[in-house]
């Protein structure tokens, strides 16, 4: 039987937009969970445009940045592109701290997002 | 199957005023477990004033403790190793102990997780987030304890 899906998905222009259901991403069973069920979703594109919301996201943790990584070196692979949008100023400072905010193109909303993708 | 975690007999709030409220338990790498310890963190930070913010902080780093002891400091032994975790609250700081029965790890050799050339590998942060977000971070000489203190921010 498949598991519950933690993340809320809806294709729009070409363009995977995901939300996370979850207000914390630090239990790693989940966070294996969202980081398998995203790549499916990769997988399943020729040359993935992938849009990840934080707006109800409370807390992570180093392993849910871990699996950010692993997304995003998948999606690199395929010439694809990664958007993070809607990051909580708390969480957003976890990503100043580890510099991953130079590694992701981080927007402030989904709208903003969207518009930049090429 | 769910082990509840072992509580000491002064488990709980110690209801002094001015006398720390202290906590220790046995945990396994079960997320009920962790959860109930960190619960009992959080509502004795509540009952102290800590902000929203300190919250943030405290759970992070209990949360990348919790993770190194039982994915790291575990490693290689049976999964039902348990850890031993202890807390202290007052009114202005906040102590947690964590401590595996792994070999010990040296922290200092952790890789520099913020150089460009480690920004795209996926492990690695959990050490330095505890140090940027507590403000005291000590390990035993073996490296399987960790000592962190928080701070209540004055104002």
């Amino acid at each position: 039987m498949p598991s519950e899906s933690r993340l809320r998905i809806r294709k729009q222009d070409s363009v995977v937009q995901i939300e996370f259901i979850d207000r914390n991403i630090l239990d790693e069973g989940n966070i294996q969970m969202i980081s398998e069920e995203i790549s499916r979703l990769i997988d399943a594109e020729a040359s993935p445009k992938l849009l990840i919301s934080f707006a109800n996201v409370d807390h992570l943790s180093s392993a849910a940045l871990g699996a950010l990584i692993t997304i995003n070196n998948k999606i690199r692979q395929k010439n694809g592109q990664l958007r993070l949008a809607s990051i909580d100023p708390q969480i957003y400072e976890v990503f100043v701290i580890t510099r991953l905010n130079k590694l992701f193109q981080i927007h402030e909303s989904v709208d903003d997002a969207i518009k930049s993708f090429g | 199957m769910t082990n509840q975690p072992r509580h000491s007999p002064d488990a709980g709030h110690s209801g002094q005023p001015g006398s720390p409220i202290r906590h220790s338990a046995v945990v396994h790498h079960d997320r009920g477990e962790v959860e109930a310890v960190q619960d009992a963190l959080e509502s004795a930070m509540a009952a102290c004033g800590y902000s929203k913010a300190s919250l943030f902080a405290v759970r992070l780093s209990f949360q990348e403790g919790i993770a190194n002891a039982f994915n790291h400091g575990h490693k290689n032994l049976p999964p039902h190793t348990p850890a031993k975790v202890e807390f202290a609250v007052t009114p202005d700081e906040v102590l947690i102990a964590i401590e595996d029965q792994g070999p010990g790890f040296k922290p200092d050799a952790v890789a520099d997780c913020t150089l460009d050339e480690n920004l795209e590998v996926p492990r690695g942060r959990g050490v330095m987030l505890i140090r940027a977000y507590m403000h005291d971070v000590r390990y035993n000489d073996k490296g399987n304890r960790v000592e962190m203190i928080f701070r209540k921010p004055a104002g």
